[in-house]
């Protein structure tokens, strides 16, 4: 009786009872796109505790390297590349919103490039603080946070490449195509975000 | 001294925090019991009616009318939210009173400040005392594992401790004089005790600090003011040495025991191990774990790791005529 | 609707091939190991912990034996300091957060009428990432001996200096890579609850545990991710050579404290939300009422959530901090008893006037009650500053949090595992053997944790591998070990009773407690699939607007 179904009440009595209001779809965001942005936001507190614990050290050394070695020109270069990229995708995913396969092709192709001239870089940068400056991961605190820091964004720098390689792979195999775009979407939602991350990274190491 | 001991003695062991014996303590333990009567009448009430509903509407068979569905009220939301939250006003009140009077900042030295300034350095595991001044006067020896302060009669005469770490993180805790302060490596902390009741005061490393954590004792010797300046008088001479003992004195210069521990008036400088200088002056050995005898004291130098496993002195595989002599010159360090 | 289910249920729930009598058991672990379903992951989770928690409990048995009597010479620092280590990480890491995830994959999509969570094959990878980092974690074994710098790790004991083995580095390494398992299933939760829900399913209409468990995971997004960069770091210093906690170099003990304890508070709001959340289905259904005050619940989740951000230095009030700064976090966690105390009121309004039926699930849930207020108390007493300069890192604080996550977290649990065992294998469990189960631990958990807040007060500091005599402390521990041996026949028996209950128990039928909440409207256990049609919701709760037709929820809410 608790429990008694609906089936079971008489007929007469059911067109007596209250009906629930109709119920309206909701029109919300796709799980993939939920998924994404909880992954960004993870991604957020990743880098915060990153630059906190740069800043945190940042002037604390009393011999080795300091931030002032750091070459400005070449970052700015990288830099530019990184944003520019950020231009690129946007292209390439309303091209393939537009159902334009080449269109795509060709930012996406460039966006891949762009992505591949910060990494280039970036390990150029990498070899002449190494090599001239003598700054490793052990040297001094600068060292030890500045790698683990800018590391930490390379790597997901390259983790994006690997990304956008792996669209690239399957759209030439026309296993990527109109009906992917919310997908591909997905994959310059991310890369937004670490030119993001860049921007800031940049500004608390580079500028500051 | 004798008569310490047996202060010392009489007085049964107690690190309980409602025993409090100096003012931030004391003002510790009676905001705890405010909080605790606060506490402890929210648990009444709500687990009385806890009680009375599990009593009042407890059915033992299932079935029957389901009851009446309420789904809610504001009002009574409001109120079981406004409620707690004057609670939580009072007790934010009362903690900043409390901490106000508990953490004071650090005074400078000055002359005739009846003030005992003390450098703790706390090490893996065991606790350097360096006695930096006294009633203004600077001081600038070093001992060990054993906090010799002076208590105070008509006037109060703190005690000022800075604390440091040269290793890992310790914390500082005598209960009955005040609460918790850390060592930090790389930072310098302080805490401040004073108290008018001569005895002894235990406590121990609080903070998790490694492998004999637990045998990281704090004894807090709190005396007399002319007991106290005896004391010090005699913890800054360096140690002396009757000419007999010369043989012995060579074969403790001639071991490793120098690298880690200092005797003022030698070559033994180290300061890695406790300072030996006034070593018999001392009632216990191994910080705090046995008492200071001379069969443990011997029992120690054979291997130190059969009673504190795991410290940092090694045992030196010393044959029967040096650990002699050894002893025998430890024992005259008083 | 409603077939009973009458076969084995570990068959059942591990049917993979068309004849369920070939489940061998290469078979069966054929099919954990490829599966993707929800409720088999989420099964996995819960065994996982169980078993852990076993090994965990082992641990806890030989620290209390060490600790009987003063001057004991049971065993010694470098293994005591190694079993609390491992205690701490085991019951954390790889009890608490597996099972509230386990029963959280296996509830979720039910109770939001999905057929699975969102990214099916990142649950699984979320599951095998746990369970590879626990194995990480235990692997230190092998490589000579538990990592002994305790399960919070203050630096520098975690630099190569203090620790030589190689047993810190499987501890950063496990706990890293469970980390992200655990941060993929965050992701999944807030997917799935965000935008898999029934048609008419809106947010304020979900059943609360998924409320709790949305913010569990928006926690463990902003937890998890610090926790990983401090061990990267660990890891860096001890391989690499950095010196973020090289403090001889300039690194910071502080840093590391800061980090911990960013990451460790959330991490008990996330170990005891999810529980908040079983609670809250419970109470009311063994109760015959609605849940009382259901957006004021809510909107406490929420601000219990936010809050706990931003309370952790409550930890570190002896390590120097400004008066100032130590007077914010006092405040700030003061402020959190506020959220929690309305939901124990609105538990206790929930049953006031209601039809009470103490079975199993409702009787640890009134244990959660009775025993999470205390914890919540005595967390009132260490958030007042001065108060806490005495108490932390005594053995009250021992008392205090094992106080809220056995007495809050593993109460509240075992409610939630009695009342969903009949969903989950279609089998009830054995009343008798549960009441056992509930009474041996109700005893045994008093009686191990009140006196550790005595031998507090007493001046005991935790972590002390012994003690001496005569300081008033031996008495105390004593009763503690004591109650640890009442303990164990009660995990027996549940683990005795969830075992022979899968043949020997009663068949449940698909809703056995005259639940409301979706996961009651499909089969014991559910199919695959979970239901044949995706329902139409109207309210907080569908079954009842069933069997009420004449008065449904969805005219009140």
């Amino acid at each position: 009786m608790n429990n008694a179904r609906l089936e079971t009440i008489p007929a007469n009595l059911i067109r007596s009872l209250p009906l629930p209001p109709p119920v309206a779809l909701e029109r919300g965001l796709s799980p993939a796109q939920w998924g994404m942005i909880s992954f960004l936001v993870s991604e957020v507190a990743l880098f915060s505790t990153l630059i906190v614990v740069y800043l945190t050290f940042r002037g604390s050394d009393l011999s080795g390297p300091t931030p002032a070695i750091l070459s400005r020109t070449l970052v700015f270069c990288t830099t530019f590349c990184l944003i520019a990229s950020s231009v690129t995708i946007h292209f390439a995913v309303k091209s393939l919103s537009c159902g334009e396969r080449s269109a795509f092709l060709r930012w996406w192709t460039a966006s891949i490039l762009l992505g591949l001239v910060f990494l280039a870089g970036t390990a150029y940068e990498w070899r002449e603080l190494i090599v001239i400056h003598d700054l490793t991961i052990g040297r001094n605190l600068f060292g030890s946070t500045y790698y683990t820091l800018v590391g930490f964004h390379a790597l997901h720098v390259t983790a994006g490449v690997v990304l956008m390689l792996t669209v690239l792979g399957l759209t030439l195999n026309r296993l990527v195509s109109f009906s992917n775009r919310a997908g591909v979407a997905l994959v310059s939602w991310y890369w937004h975000f670490v030119d993001c991350v860049w921007l800031v990274v940049f500004a608390v190491v580079y500028l500051a | 001294m004798s008569s310490l001991l047996l202060l010392a003695s009489a007085e049964t062991p107690d690190l309980s925090m409602f025993d409090p014996v100096s003012p931030s303590a004391k003002s510790i333990r009676d905001l705890s019991i405010l909080v605790m009567i606060i506490t402890g009448l929210i648990f009444l009430v709500v687990e009385a009616v806890l009680c009375y509903c599990l009593l009042r509407f407890r059915r033992s068979t299932p079935g029957g009318n389901e009851p009446p569905q309420i789904y809610g009220s504001q009002p009574i939301e409001i109120a079981w939210s406004v409620a707690p939250a004057l609670i939580v006003f009072m007790l934010v009140l009362i903690t900043t009173r409390t901490l106000w009077e508990v953490n004071t900042d650090l005074p400078k030295p000055r002359a005739d400040d009846r003030a005992l300034f003390v450098t703790v350095v706390g090490h893996q595991w065991w606790w350097e005392y360096i006695y930096e001044s006294h009633d203004g006067r600077k001081l600038g020896f070093t001992t060990s594992n054993e906090l010799h302060i002076p208590v105070g009669d008509d006037t109060a005469r703190p005690v000022y401790l800075t604390l440091k770490s040269s290793d890992v993180c310790h914390s500082f805790w005598v209960p009955r004089l005040a609460g918790k302060t850390d060592l930090i490596p790389g930072r310098t902390n302080h805490t401040w005790f004073q108290t008018a009741r001569p005895g002894l005061y235990l406590g121990q490393c609080a903070e998790y600090c490694g492998c004999q954590h637990a045998n990281m004792l704090i004894r807090v010797v709190a005396e007399p003011i002319e007991d106290f300046e005896r004391w010090l008088d005699h913890q800054q001479q360096p140690a002396v040495v009757e000419a007999d003992l010369h043989v012995a004195q060579g074969a403790f210069l001639s071991q490793s025991c120098i690298n880690c521990h200092r005797v003022r008036g030698t070559t033994a400088a180290g300061t890695f191990g406790p300072d030996l200088t006034h070593l018999m002056s001392r009632q216990t050995l191994a910080s705090g774990m046995i008492p200071n005898t001379p069969e443990n004291l011997r029992a120690w130098l054979v291997n130190p790791q059969n009673i504190k496993a795991g410290c940092l002195m090694p045992a030196f595989g010393l044959n029967k005529h040096d650990l002699d002599q050894i002893v025998d010159y430890l024992l005259v360090l008083r | 609707m409603a077939v009973v289910e009458q076969e084995p249920v570990l068959l059942r729930a591990y049917q993979f091939t068309p004849e369920p009598d070939s489940a061998s058991w290469s078979a069966v672990l054929h099919i954990c190991v490829m599966t993707v379903d929800h409720k088999k992951i989420g099964i996995m989770y819960v065994i996982m912990a169980l078993v852990f928690l076993v090994i965990g409990g082992i641990e806890a048995l030989l620290i209390r034996f060490q600790l009987l009597f003063p001057r004991n010479n049971l065993i010694g620092p470098e293994t005591f300091n190694g079993l609390f280590t491992m205690h701490g990480t085991t019951m954390v890491f790889f009890v608490g957060m597996p099972i509230l995830i386990g029963i959280g994959n296996y509830l979720v999509p039910l109770m939001i009428g999905a057929r699975d969570m969102a990214f099916p094959r990142l649950n699984a990878f979320g599951f095998w990432a746990t369970l590879f980092g626990g194995l990480l974690l235990y692997f230190c074994f092998v490589t000579g001996g538990a990592p002994t710098m305790g399960w919070f790790a203050y630096a520098p004991l975690t630099e190569h200096t203090f620790a030589r083995s190689a047993a810190t580095d499987f501890w950063a390494l496990g706990l890293a890579v469970s980390g992200f398992g655990t941060l993929t299933a965050g992701i999944n939760f807030i997917a799935t609850i965000l935008a898999m829900r029934a048609p008419g399913m809106t947010l304020r209409k979900i059943p609360f545990f998924v409320w709790t468990m949305l913010w569990t995971a928006v926690l463990i997004l902003f937890a998890i991710p610090p926790l990983t960069v401090a061990l990267t770091m660990i890891l860096l210093d001890r391989n690499l050579g950095t010196h973020f906690f090289d403090v001889q170099n300039g690194g910071s003990a502080f840093l590391w404290q800061h980090l911990f304890w960013f990451f460790g508070h959330p991490e008990v709001y996330i170990l005891i939300l999810p529980v908040f959340g079983m609670v809250s289905e419970v109470i009311p259904v063994f109760s015959r009422k609605v849940l009382f005050g259901y957006e004021f619940m809510a909107a406490a989740t929420a601000a219990i959530a936010f809050i706990s951000l931003g309370v952790w230095a409550h930890h570190m009030y002896a390590v120097g901090m400004s008066r100032v700064v130590d007077l914010y976090f006092a405040a700030a966690s003061l402020v959190v008893s506020i959220p929690t105390g309305i939901k124990l009121f609105n538990w206790l309004a929930t049953m006031y006037g209601g039809r009470i039926i103490l079975a199993s699930p409702m009787l640890f849930a009134v244990g959660f009650l009775s025993m999470f207020l205390i914890g919540g108390l005595t967390g009132i007493m260490l958030a007042v500053v001065p108060f806490d300069l005495q108490l932390t890192d005594s053995y009250f604080v021992v008392g205090h949090f094992h106080w809220v996550l056995i007495g809050g977290t593993l109460f509240g649990t075992f409610a939630g595992i009695h009342y969903w065992y009949p969903k989950v294998t279609g089998r009830m469990l054995s009343e008798r053997l549960a009441s056992w189960q509930f009474w041996l631990l109700y005893v045994g958990f008093i009686l191990t944790f009140g006196p550790m807040h005595v031998a507090g007060f007493l001046g005991m500091p935790r972590r002390i591998y012994t003690y001496d005599a005569g300081l008033g402390w031996d008495f105390w521990n004593q009763v503690t070990t004591i109650g640890a041996i009442i303990q164990v026949p009660s995990y027996a028996i549940l683990v005795f009773n969830l075992i022979t209950s899968l043949w020997k128990g009663q068949p449940a039928g698909d809703n056995p407690w005259h639940a409301w909440t979706l996961e009651w409207a499909t089969t014991s256990p559910p199919p695959a699939y979970n239901f044949e049609t995706i329902p139409t919701v109207h309210s907080r709760r569908p079954l009842w607007d069933l069997s009420h037709p004449d008065d449904p929820d969805w005219k009140y809410e």
